[in-house]
């Protein structure tokens, strides 16, 4: 659509108008990548270079010892194991959280788009007003269940809780996309003796792969960048990294070592990063598609 | 033995009522088309009987087997949907074999019955393709041969050749008849379209706001209409219709011109009180103004359409099509009677819209 609205754009007016949209897209692009690189640029830098007080400097002696710190030695709180611990625990968490959210909201989404009547409507609304309560208005009463059946501050507790707390927003996606799927493709498969699930499974995600990756990324977004839930629920052992990078961050014993910090920030992003790359593309087609074409 | 039988079937979707009691007796091996306008019931009706909607009252019995409560997969139906509704991830063998992989079918039979059935309509070249790799008439195949390759004695088609351009359209509808001819099982066929019912079927029924106004071979409902209804609805150029009433003598009256009805032949007792005189455009003949048991009328404009030509005339403040020959309609004048056939008209009562 911008390509369209862009060519229009030139066949009009002269090429002012193009140059003026580069130059307002090149000032975007560094507006949101500065910080970035500022980040990126300290981490390298060893003390004396930081102790000079200039940000905007480039690093004279770049290396890799705060990161070696962040990763292996800084303090969080009482223990000096750096942010390392917190990968496995923030891993364990977030990927049965994610698969587990994301496959149950493709069947909730499913069954919703397929249920016409009002009480459909009824129970999509109500999820829909899920979505709109805040976290933090639900903490005290689902930290009062989970004490109550034993999970509270367990490794199980808080990947249910993110589960839980993904369901209203994946089944809302997944709804939304299965109701641009043709009927007559679920009733052809109740023709031919397919259950419910037999035609969820078999016909209706195979051709959810676009979706399917849009919810799995924003899921992941989500849950590796959650830091509240993580707080709260994980307990000591299973406390994720943006928990730990908080405790290196807001160590108030010793010298602030903010290359340290920002090496320890880059670390806790890069796994979001690196899955964005990976299916950016996928993330665009699947935003990008209203409907499945047969 | 009926290979389906309707009795008394019901349906509302809330405050409407879809069907209204609809009884039918299908023989088995019969092509029966449902004919209707949309929104006439007929594709719920289709979908009742394939178990897809469930009926609010009535029975629905299969070959003996009253399968009203039966999933539809229990009902041994095939059925042909409008958009194809092809499983779009899946290969033309996969969407042929998926039903028989659910069924539990052995893999050779599997694989010999999509081979038949894929030799059949001709589609082997494209059984390893998806369907989006496949053009509109090639979906529609791949479509039927999925409701084919299972051999069900009964098979469904819910509009199957709306999305078609017109040349494939006629091409499929002759193909269409000579595998049933073929395979010689049941088919029933929902369509808006009247070329494909009077084409096609053994038998029609005609339904209109969720009632079958007639069920019969489609000749007879062209030249026999139960209703007012089916009378306008099948035909092109529609039937002409002149309103009026039978008086005490036994002649129609239409705007105070009486016009004598002898020679057609009532289905009951001479009625009485108001009533419509329904002719086709060819029962109607082209006289001298003032010829016996003519009435007069104008030429308004002719339509050529090849073969032959339409004359519209104005007569009894009423418009009339007439089919005439392409030469007669060239040279016709403005001032000319019509004569009608009575043998072959229609007449209505004007209150119960039914054949008197």
């Amino acid at each position: 659509m911008t390509a369209a609205t862009v060519r229009r754009g030139t066949a009009f007016a002269p090429r002012a108008a193009r140059i003026g949209l580069y130059v307002f897209l090149v000032v975007s692009a560094v507006f949101f990548i500065l910080p970035l690189l500022l980040v990126i640029m300290n981490s390298l830098k060893p003390m004396e270079e930081i102790r000079q007080g200039n940000l905007l400097a480039l690093p004279v002696n770049p290396n890799l010892e705060a990161w070696a710190t962040a990763w292996a030695s800084a303090c969080t709180g009482l223990d000096c194991a750096g942010i390392r611990p917190g990968l496995w625990n923030s891993i364990k968490i977030t990927i049965p959280s994610v698969v587990i959210s994301t496959l149950a909201g493709a069947l909730n989404g499913y069954a919703l788009a397929q249920w016409k009547s009002r009480h459909a409507n009824m129970i999509m609304l109500l999820i829909t007003v899920g979505l709109f309560i805040p976290y933090q208005a639900m903490l005290y009463p689902t930290v009062k269940i989970l004490s109550t059946v034993g999970m509270f501050r367990t490794y199980a507790g808080i990947v249910f809780v993110h589960i839980i707390y993904g369901l209203p927003y994946t089944t809302l996606l997944f709804r939304n996309f299965y109701v641009g799927i043709p009927d007559e493709i679920s009733r052809a498969a109740r023709m031919e003796g397919a259950s419910f699930l037999r035609t969820f499974w078999s016909i209706i995600l195979p051709i959810s792969t676009n979706i399917l990756v849009v919810v799995a990324i924003l899921q992941f977004t989500g849950i590796w960048n959650d830091y509240l839930l993580g707080l709260i629920f994980a307990g000591n052992d299973n406390l994720p990294m943006t928990v730990q990078l908080t405790n290196i961050v807001g160590n108030s014993r010793g010298v602030a070592n903010p290359n340290v910090n920002m090496a320890a920030a880059l670390i806790t992003a890069i796994p979001t990063l690196v899955v964005y790359f990976l299916s950016g593309r996928y993330f665009v087609r699947g935003i990008a598609a209203g409907a499945v074409k047969g | 033995m009926s290979s389906i039988s309707l009795r008394k079937i019901k349906k509302s979707f809330g405050a409407l009522t879809i069907l209204h009691a609809v009884d039918m007796e299908i023989d088995k091996g019969e092509f029966v088309v449902i004919l209707g306008p949309s929104g006439c019931g007929k594709s719920t009706l289709l979908n009742v009987i394939a178990g897809l909607d469930e009926c609010d009252e009535g029975q629905i019995v299969i070959e003996g087997k009253d399968v009203s409560g039966l999933e539809p997969s229990g009902r041994g139906l095939a059925m042909v949907f409008q958009s194809y509704a092809l499983f779009p991830a899946m290969t033309v063998r996969r969407n042929l074999s998926f039903g028989m992989e659910i069924a539990g079918t052995p893999k050779a039979t599997v694989t010999e019955k999509v081979a038949w059935v894929a030799k059949l309509l001709q589609i082997e070249a494209l059984l390893d393709r998806k369907p989006g790799q496949l053009s509109g008439g090639q979906r529609q195949r791949v479509a039927i041969g999925r409701a084919l390759v299972r051999s069900s004695s009964i098979c469904l088609f819910d509009e199957p050749l709306s999305n078609l351009d017109a040349k494939l359209r006629a091409e499929t509808r002759v193909e269409l008849k000579q595998l049933h001819e073929t395979l010689g099982s049941t088919m029933i066929y929902v369509t808006h379209d009247q070329i494909e019912a009077m084409t096609m079927a053994d038998r029609v029924a005609v339904m209109h706001k969720g009632k079958v106004e007639q069920f019969a071979h489609p000749q007879s409902i062209y030249e026999k209409p139960a209703s007012l209804f089916v009378a306008g609805f099948v035909g092109s150029p529609a039937m002409n219709f002149l309103e009026g009433r039978m008086d005490d003598a036994g002649r129609f009256v239409t705007a105070d011109v009486p016009i004598d009805i002898d020679g057609y032949a009532f289905e009951g007792a001479r009625p009485s009180g108001e009533a419509v005189l329904g002719l086709r455009c060819e029962d109607i003949v082209v006289v001298e103004p003032g010829t016996p048991r003519s009435v007069p009328a104008k030429l308004a404009f002719t339509e050529l359409l090849g073969a032959d030509a339409l004359g519209w005339f104005d007569c009894l403040g009423k418009r009339f099509s007439v089919r005439l020959g392409v030469e007669a309609a060239r040279s016709m004048h403005k001032e000319v009677g019509l004569r009608f056939d009575m043998a072959k008209a229609s007449m209505f009562c004007a209150v119960s819209e039914r054949r008197l």
